[in-house]
């Protein structure tokens, strides 16, 4: 079957398998930020934006998304870099496998909600497994950032 | 501390740490070429058989399928998977493919085609006849049953570890110091308990993974997701009877590995498809693969039995040590010296007698591996549980009876092959951790209504840094013409960040930032030997082995340097950016020396160090918990994790403090979540992550980490090691948090709500 998929902006027409899923379609087209971490919908590894929401695209064929943008952190490079240096800062980054879908839910998370508190974000990013951190390194990281923000933001208004 | 360092010591980031964050292409599934054979493994529903025959004929037939192989094809010789010097004590006992399958899971057949829809139907249609053995799952069962799980003549082990095969044995042995029995006789309390933990997962995000491919001389090119490169060249050569020469391993970023990947769980299966075909080919497990035929924990049981006086001091330790090593044994034999080694040593101070013994069974189950804390975790789960039952049963607070009884700084400890104890700050962990955790306040149980409680549980732990007299570490420094320096190691950075310590070691060193130290790591064909990344080892020899290159590297760069200068060396002091000439003022900056060595030079401006520890120094760390648990659900909720660690010198706080906090998070999962269950068949049921739950980010409450540290005089810049220590502490705290909220002891692992539920009497509430 054919699909039309718009990839980070760039449009995608393919004849594709009707079971293809959308990870190994993306991954194929060279979005290899997109990880595999579970095939069950549990870990949160595969996290792509479906029309700027977080999907999991292990459980998504790509059929679905015909007519469809897809963003992953290859089209994000700009607004992710603006705050993972602060997870660096932690080295909460370890192995980094379950970084693309961690940094992803956290820019919908941020779209969303720019001003979380620490427990709106322990609940937001639940479902994005990490088996090196701990998690406290990534919470930290993302509360520095916010706070630095707030800074900024303070500053320029003084 | 009053030693004072410009980079170790210091948070610096992770070298790798941007092109993790923003998703670059560095896994092994993301650098290799696509168009590699996709590798799948057909595995044996039953969990004892022997293959009758196999029809791979109709399999053969399905378009894409380039071939399927059976036990008929693969060579003949037994080899171990277990990454381990040479000779190793896990036994030779694996084939490629084996007629004689072991445990569910268990390879059949080989499929290699060209997409993985072809390879998932070929699977369907290879054709299996077995006859059905019975099989011993439970490990009480196994020693001396009738059911064979190795019955075969060319079972070897290659070291003497006390194993006999036609006993279902492993391995076996005991140590002692002292008459345990007559100590024990004068005891005014004996504790006797028995604990159990289970074949946890490590459950690295990153599943196994292999790609294999002919390079341009017809060698066997292996990028793969290990932590061993140089001990899975030797694993590979034997298993398919090939020099090393003609191996190259190769690893590039690791998702994960925690001692899953210090076994070749997956690497022979493509190897040898590529092998047969001249073709690259590629093996990612599955989850459920990982989950079922990966390398987990050894399942033990523990019976400690404890000897103390009235007033709590604790004169002897009786340990003996169950351990399940599945269907194969890799790593059986050493894990299980850790239970004993790295939990009876934390009470030398005033232990007039120990003694440890152990067995290592075969069953007919996955088989286990290597799990940061390798042994250690499950032991200290029993002593550390003993203790604080001991503890509650005196009336004594747990923090005081361990002060009067832990290991000291000057002590040497009989139960841990008699090493002094050069650097050892438990005894100010526990004071700080009781003043961080605010203990006294916490520790009392509070009824906070409708049925829930909050109370405190501690532990203490302790790990090593190596494996004494046989871990090899090296590192290759090169200088480079604009006076920056290339890093070059065995070792494998898995996550942890050893490549950027490393190179901060070299910062140090050299009087140069990180940032002019690149670092590469590893490939059997570059990189000098190293034994690889396990046993706590690489900070510490690794560490070690870098420190002495740049002194090494130092010497050679003030010999080119007295060659340009028409003076000695000894004349020259090495500055970082330049080599002075004492008393003269004359200098040359290092980017002359680095050009001068690419030009008319004789002496090589790179060297290569090598470092092995005849002693093993331990971390030391204690750990305490303030647990909410509802008595009428049974669900324990952990509210605050305190730890504070001694690894002697944390090289990077940073990494050190993300260390804790992981190995932390490990702890409470199989503590509390993660199960491992069989059906009757001997199949795992937790074989995906909707069964095998582990922490999520609201599973694990607030951690906070701190270190107090102790100055290691055989270690880089007094550094001991933090990887699996960290690990050992929450099974045993937790537990005892359970008690002091339920009166109920559970001493097997994990412990659910419906187990603490059932357990727990009600009549208590108001």
């Amino acid at each position: 079957m054919e699909i039309n998929i718009r990839v980070n902006g760039r449009a995608v027409r393919e004849q594709i398998e009707p079971d293809l899923l959308l990870i190994d379609f993306l991954r194929a087209h060279g979005c290899l930020s997109v990880k595999r971490g579970c095939e069950t919908s549990n870990c949160g590894l595969c996290t792509v934006f479906l029309d700027d929401k977080p999907i999991l695209s292990c459980s998504m064929l790509a059929a679905r998304a015909d007519g469809h943008s897809v963003t992953t952190l290859e089209g994000l490079q700009e607004e992710a870099s603006d705050f993972v240096g602060f997870i660096a800062d932690q080295g909460a980054d370890q192995c980094g496998f379950c970084n693309p879908g961690f940094v992803m839910n956290t820019i919908a998370l941020l779209r969303e909600n720019p001003d979380p508190t620490d427990d709106d974000i322990r609940a937001f990013l639940a479902g994005n497994l990490c088996r090196c951190s701990g998690y406290e390194g990534q919470l930290r990281g993302i509360r520095n950032y916010l706070n630095q923000r707030e800074e900024r933001r303070n500053g320029q208004e003084v | 501390m009053d030693r004072k360092y410009k980079v170790v010591g210091q948070p610096c980031r992770k070298k790798d740490s941007m092109q993790l964050l923003l998703g670059k292409p560095v896994y092994t599934s993301d650098v290799v070429p696509g168009g590699a054979l996709v590798v799948r493994l057909l595995r044996s529903p039953h969990a004892n058989a022997m293959v009758k025959s196999v029809d791979v004929s109709l399999a053969r037939k399905v378009p894409g399928v380039v071939d399927v192989y059976t036990w008929q094809d693969v060579p003949a010789t037994r080899f171990a998977i277990a990454g381990q010097t040479y000779p190793e004590p896990s036994p030779y006992d694996r084939l490629i493919l084996d007629r004689h399958v072991r445990f569910v899971g268990d390879p059949v057949a080989i499929i290699a085609a060209e997409n993985d829809k072809a390879a998932r139907r070929a699977m369907r249609l290879v054709k299996v006849e077995y006859e059905v053995l019975p099989a011993v799952t439970d490990p009480h069962a196994a020693l001396d049953n009738p059911v064979l799980v190795h019955p075969e003549e060319d079972w070897e082990p290659p070291c003497p570890v006390g194993g006999d095969n036609k006993r279902n044995l492993v391995a076996s042995g005991e140590e002692k110091d002292g008459d345990v029995e007559a100590v024990l006789a004068d005891c005014d309390m004996v504790l006797d308990r028995t604990y159990h933990t289970r074949a946890f997962q490590q459950a690295m995000m990153e599943t196994f993974r292999t790609y294999t491919t002919l390079d341009r001389y017809g060698r066997l090119h292996v990028i793969s997701s290990t932590q061993i490169v140089f001990h899975c060249r030797r694993i590979l050569s034997r298993a398919l009877g090939i020099p090393k020469s003609r191996i190259r391993v190769e690893k590039p970023r690791i998702g994960g590995g925690f001692g899953a990947k210090q076994t070749a769980v997956c690497e022979v299966y493509p190897a040898f498809v590529t092998l047969k075909t001249g073709r690259p080919a590629q093996l990612i497990y599955t989850r459920e693969e990982s989950q079922i035929a990966g390398s987990p924990r050894h399942e033990m049981e523990i019976r400690v039995r404890l000897g103390a006086d009235r007033d709590g001091h604790i004169r002897a330790l009786d340990v003996y040590t169950l351990s399940n090593s599945g269907a194969y044994g890799e790593h059986g034999p050493t894990t299980v010296g850790l239970s004993g080694h790295k939990s009876i040593p934390l009470y030398t101070g005033g232990l007039e007698a120990f003694r440890f013994g152990y067995d290592v069974v075969y069953t007919n189950l996955q088989p286990a591996g290597a799990y940061r804390g390798y042994g250690a975790t499950q032991g200290i789960f029993a002593v550390e549980s003993t203790v604080n039952e001991l503890a509650e049963r005196l009336g004594m607070d747990p923090t005081v009876i361990r002060e009067r009884n832990m290991v000291r700084e000057g002590m040497v400890m009989p139960a841990y092959y008699n090493e002094p104890v050069n650097a050892c700050a438990l005894d100010r962990c526990m004071a700080r951790c009781k003043e961080l955790f605010d203990w006294d306040r916490r520790y009392p149980v509070r009824e906070m209504g409708n049925g829930k409680v909050r109370t405190a549980g501690v532990a203490m732990a302790m790990q090593g840094s190596c494996i004494s007299n046989v871990d090899v570490g090296s590192a290759t420094l090169k200088l480079s013409e604009d006076g920056t320096y290339n890093l070059i190691l065995g070792a494998a950075d898995m996550g942890t960040g050893c490549d950027t310590i490393l190179a901060q070691m070299v910062a140090e060193c050299m009087d140069c930032t990180v940032d002019s130290v690149a670092v590469f790591g590893a490939d059997t064909d570059i990189s000098p030997y190293d034994s690889g990344s396990y046993a706590s080892s690489t900070t510490y020899v690794t560490g070690k082995a870098v420190e002495k290159a740049c002194d090494q590297l130092k010497e050679k760069i003030c010999e080119i340097a007295a060659g340009m200068l028409s003076c000695e060396p000894g004349e020259l002091t090495f500055e970082g950016a330049c080599v002075r000439r004492a008393g003269t003022g004359q200098s040359v900056s290092l980017t002359d020396i680095a050009y001068k060595s690419q030009a008319g030079n004789c002496i090589a401006a790179e060297t290569t160090a090598t470092h092995s520890s005849p002693c093993s120094p331990p971390p030391y760390m204690v750990g305490m918990v303030e647990i909410e648990l509802d008595r009428y659900t049974g669900q324990v909720t952990v509210l605050d994790y305190v730890a504070v660690v001694d690894c002697g010198t944390p090289i990077n706080p940073a990494l050190a403090r993300v260390q804790t906090e992981g190995g932390l998070v490990q702890g409470i999962g199989m503590t509390l979540s993660e199960n491992v269950t069989y059906n009757a068949a001997g199949r795992p049921i937790e074989s995906s992550f909707l069964q095998y739950k582990i922490p999520t980010r609201l599973d694990m409450g607030h951690l906070r980490v701190e270190f107090e540290s102790s100055y290691e005089p055989t270690g880089p810049f007094g550094a001991k090691s933090i990887g699996e220590i960290v690990i050992n502490t929450p099974a045993p705290a937790i537990a005892h948090a359970i008690y002091r909220a339920t009166g109920v002891w559970h001493r097997s692992l994990p412990i659910t709500p419906e187990e603490i539920a059932m357990d727990t009497p009600l009549d208590s509430e108001a």
